[in-house]
């Protein structure tokens, strides 16, 4: 635990209404959400003085940025001793550890930290329509890929997936079963966008996206916002939640931050930000009680399991053989939600939500039985990650 | 026409002019280190390895193999009708260079990451796009 994990702590949490194209703008669901999180802290908005959210003001398709920092801040007139949004940072949640950062070094007290998504309803147009007419020319890192037809992360990550598979014998049966176990637990979920169940038959026969990914390897755009408290320890005394500790958070990138240019196609910055974020605790993996891993595409969770160590580099078809590993009532287990494969694309931030609501068991029927204390959650893919342990002690 | 056919053309930059014009002279140029030699892709005005500022394209021979390879089924594009390849082709001139492409004339059941391949340019308005093609080994 560095300074900074010492004295940042998650003092409560939030979800608004989460569904597809429920015809509510993203401004909508973030004040939703944020009411609710400073409500479940047992704060007011007159105890917030921080804001940070992901990515900001960016130009992306419709639905991408679903409010930022000053709509937040404006909305409910918070008066902020500090604010911040990015999307360049490790992850989504990248300007969330930026904010354990302001609170530990005194500049904030109690920061609201948010991602709101509406993409379902405003691309209800379609995808393909949005992508090909939001720009004329492809700049930026699209510079190199779109005028190859590559124009879908299910393309630039298909290509690692496709690599490691060769690599290691990683199989599409073997990556189904993650995802079939996400959509059990997401029965459970009375949130899940997805909840009826999924056999192997179902996941192997439909219809492709960009092999190896068929649908259901995709997340599923949603609707929804997600906000999280995170405040200075000593300000947390008398609240309405016990706080979850940071014990260790990783934000490191070690290669260039591109999507074909690292050194070995079969790791991730996923791999660089956790290696960063063990030097800096004295847990160790078999510690973790569970763990909440990003899913944009099945295979990215696959590469978490390996970063985090919870198995060996090469190896996590043999830990997804065995459901004891990872399913709910099992050693290790991902994704109690249901991911964003069957719970929703609300990018990032849902993980860390489940991680907290399950550590305060207030997962409901997908609770995890067993005693939990400390928790791994990594989110993002391709160049983007961001990792964090967080901890609830007795 | 920026956006010719139904497709997403780049736009082309300083540092990357080179790169997507070389084709009009049937030519693959990448970026080069003129201190320490390394190719370095995309092109950019520095050397990462070495962080020299010489920077130069130079002609590359347009043979590679097949690093990564997806086999993509959704119509993204009008001008790219599914399915296609969209590879990593990692170019002989040094380990890990590569470059995102399409393969063309290609059969794709037999696409196979170590396959070789070699350039083949796509004239499109103002660019000439590097497409790949296999070779026989």
């Amino acid at each position: 635990m560095t300074f900074v994990e010492d004295r940042a702590v998650i003092s409560g949490v939030g979800q608004s209404q989460i569904g597809r194209r429920i015809g509510r703008t993203g401004i909508d669901l973030a004040l939703e959400a944020a009411e609710r999180a400073v409500a479940h802290a047992g704060l007011t908005f007159d105890d917030i003085d921080g804001v940070a959210s992901y990515p900001g003001p960016v130009a992306a398709e419709a639905g991408f940025v679903g409010a930022t920092t000053h709509d937040v801040r404006d909305a409910f007139g918070i008066r902020t001793t500090w604010h911040v949004s990015g999307v360049e940072t490790s992850g989504q949640i990248g300007t969330l550890l930026d904010a354990a950062a302001a609170v530990a070094s005194g500049r904030a007290t109690h920061v609201l930290c948010f991602r709101s998504v509406w993409e379902a309803t405003a691309q209800a147009a379609g995808r393909a329509a949005a992508l090909t007419t939001k720009m004329s020319r492809a700049s930026g890192h699209s510079e190199f890929r779109m005028p190859f037809g590559a124009a879908s992360p299910a393309n630039w990550i298909g290509m690692y997936a496709q690599r490691y598979m060769h690599e290691f014998g990683l199989t599409r049966e073997q990556i189904g079963k993650l995802v079939i176990n996400s959509r059990t637990n997401a029965a459970r979920n009375p949130n899940a966008i997805y909840r009826d169940p999924m056999t192997m038959e179902d996941y192997l026969n439909a219809r492709m996206v960009s092999w190896p990914f068929g649908l259901f390897d995709c997340d599923v755009p949603a609707d929804g916002a997600t906000a999280i408290i995170v405040s200075r320890r000593e300000a947390t005394a008398g609240l309405a939640k016990p706080p979850i500790s940071i014990e260790a958070a990783g934000a490191a990138l070690y290669e260039r931050h591109t999507w074909d240019q690292r050194s070995d196609l079969t790791t991730m910055a996923s791999h660089d930000c956790t290696a960063a974020m063990w030097e800096t605790t004295r847990f160790t993996p078999g510690d973790v009680d569970f763990a909440t891993l990003y899913d944009g595409f099945s295979y990215l969770t696959t590469q978490w399991i390996e970063a985090f160590g919870f198995a060996e580099h090469g190896k996590v078809g043999q830990f997804l053989d065995d459901e004891e590993n990872y399913r709910l009532d099992g050693r290790l287990p991902i994704n109690p939600h249901g991911g964003q494969l069957s719970a929703g694309r609300l990018h990032g931030y849902g993980f860390l939500h489940e991680a907290c609501v399950q550590l305060w068991r207030e997962a409901g029927d997908r609770q995890i039985a067993k005693d939990l204390e400390l928790a791994a959650v990594g989110v993002g893919g391709g160049p983007e990650a961001g990792c964090m342990l967080v901890r609830l002690a007795d | 026409m920026a956006q010719a056919e139904g497709r997403m053309l780049p736009e082309v930059t300083p540092d990357s002019r080179a790169f997507w014009t070389g084709g009009f002279d049937g030519e693959l140029r990448i970026n080069r280190c003129q201190a320490c030699r390394q190719w370095i892709h995309p092109p950019v005005g520095a050397c990462w390895k070495c962080r020299s500022r010489d920077v130069a394209p130079e002609v590359a021979s347009g043979r590679g193999t097949v690093a990564a390879y997806t086999i993509n089924h959704h119509p993204w594009f009008p001008a790219f009708p599914p399915p296609y390849v969209v590879a990593l082709v990692e170019l002989e001139e040094q380990p890990g260079l590569r470059l995102t492409t399409c393969l063309v004339d290609v059969d794709i059941d037999a696409v196979e990451v170590g396959m070789p391949v070699e350039v083949v340019f796509d004239i499109q308005d103002d660019v000439a796009l590097p497409f790949f093609k296999a070779v026989a080994a």
